[in-house]
């Protein structure tokens, strides 16, 4: 059903990327190759792939959290190699929402605090940061655990004070690191939807790197990485008959 | 292709967050927190106890009472010079300052090793360095100030109580106010001078570690 995104205005473009990590003695470690991906807006795609597949190394490279050491990475057309710190921080704050496996909230901030700690950066007044805040807890469920410090919460709820987090500034992309990887299933499963829904409710793209296969469920496109090379990128609906294949891959 | 003019000033910076986040760095390591901060005290309180007891001597000096002399060369005073201030003890002061300033420099890159992963996520938010910057010079201040105002407090006392011990009543004829008030301004301005520089390395270094630490999993 979201498969019309398909053809939809591109959100980040990778071109050509690789990485190479310089060892002792010339040694060089290619953990990217040659990746080139387009990423459309309000699309859910996964990532996915074993560890040291170079995975987490294209999520940072397409979250801006890491450059490249050849080619280019467009964020909403803003090239990521021309910005610098200040305006890269700024893109973060505006355009990007992470999330991550250990869930990363501030632990001396209360949940609403740590919620509007992003939009303080933004530059947004404390007074509508608080509302808009409240009003973000609300949609994620924890409208009763606003004032909640994260020692306080569950690690689904945590969870979902980072989701709440990552939107805080209205965000073109949301960045999803291993979601699901500290949480049971069932709780798991509901971040995953919760992901879901805000992407179909605000129309975010959301990007996650995983190795959870019920997030392959809720994906547009997946798209596996192996030995820093773009291996496969599949789109939901031809994923019923590469099930198995999964299996059997691993 | 950059749309780098769309890219606003931001101008509200959130010196109440960092000051929370930077009181939170402190009562979470309070242990080591308050050693540094003992290094403050004992340095600073030195240095306050020497600046008045020359204050308070050279004033007594000035009365050329001849009891009050023999009390004073009995002190090692040299009454002509005015002054009980040799070389070796400004050296132990510069010194126990310098101690001081290591110390907290090596607090503060803890704090900075333990924290950086909260650094990595600041950042991932859309912290800018100079937020990062602000967090520990508050820390590091709150931390020198306090240390600061505790070690004034320790040193006049003790000079005070020493002084009263060597020259008695003699002490209150002439006490130099305004010399003494002076000697803990200083004092003032040295402990607080130090907990600041010796935050700079630090937070520059905290300033520049990558959003990338955000994502590390330990543990």
């Amino acid at each position: 059903m979201a498969d019309e995104t398909k053809q939809g205005e591109i959100v980040i473009r990778a071109i050509d990327v690789k990485r190479y990590y310089y060892g002792k003695g010339g040694n060089v470690t290619k953990a990217l190759d040659d990746i080139t991906v387009d990423v459309y807006r309000g699309e859910y795609l996964s990532i996915m792939g074993p560890s040291g597949s170079g995975k987490s190394t294209l999520f940072n490279m397409i979250g801006g959290i890491d450059s490249p050491t050849e080619g280019m990475v467009f964020i909403d057309e803003i090239d990521v190699a021309q910005l610098d710190s200040y305006e890269l921080a700024w893109m973060r704050c505006q355009k990007i929402g992470y999330i991550f496996q250990t869930y990363n909230i501030l632990p001396v901030l209360t949940a609403l605090e740590n919620i509007t700690l992003p939009m303080t950066f933004a530059g947004l007044a404390p007074d509508d940061a608080r509302d808009k805040g409240a009003e973000i807890l609300r949609r994620v469920g924890l409208g009763d655990r606003i004032f909640h410090r994260p020692y306080e919460l569950s690690g689904g709820q945590q969870q979902r004070v980072a989701v709440a987090r990552a939107i805080a500034n209205d965000p073109v992309i949301i960045l999803a690191d291993e979601p699901t990887a500290n949480l049971d299933v069932k709780t798991g499963e509901e971040i995953i939807d919760l992901l879901r829904q805000l992407k179909d409710e605000r129309g975010i793209t959301v990007i996650s790197a995983t190795h959870d296969m019920k997030m392959l469920d809720v994906s547009d496109r997946i798209l596996w990485i192996r030995d820093g090379k773009l291996h496969r990128l599949e789109e939901r609906r031809n994923l019923n008959i590469n099930v198995g294949g999964i299996g059997a891959e691993k | 292709m950059a749309n780098n003019a769309a890219i606003p000033e931001q101008v509200h910076i959130p010196w109440i967050t960092a000051s929370i986040i930077s009181w939170a760095g402190l009562k979470r390591r309070l242990l080591r927190s308050l050693i540094t901060m003992t290094g403050v005290i004992l340095a600073i309180a030195f240095l306050t106890y020497m600046l008045t007891v020359q204050s308070v001597t050279g004033s007594l000096v000035k009365l050329n009472d001849n009891e009050l002399n023999i009390l004073l060369q009995d002190a090692g005073v040299d009454i002509l010079a005015g002054t009980s201030t040799d070389r070796l003890t400004l050296l132990l002061l510069g010194l126990s300052l310098l101690t001081c300033m290591v110390g907290i420099v090596n607090s503060m890159l803890m704090s900075v090793t333990e924290r950086v992963k909260e650094i990595g996520t600041l950042k991932c938010l859309g912290a800018r360095d100079l937020f990062i910057v602000q967090t520990y010079l508050i820390e590091s201040s709150l931390q020198g100030i306090c240390g600061t105002l505790l070690g004034l407090f320790l040193g006049s006392i003790v000079a005070i109580a020493t002084l009263l011990k060597g020259y008695g009543h003699y002490v209150f004829v002439s006490f130099p106010v305004l010399s003494v008030a002076q000697s803990l301004a200083i004092s003032f301005v040295c402990g607080s001078l130090i907990s600041v520089l010796a935050a700079i390395a630090p937070a520059y270094i905290a300033a520049k570690k990558q959003p990338v630490e955000a994502l590390r999993v330990e543990e």
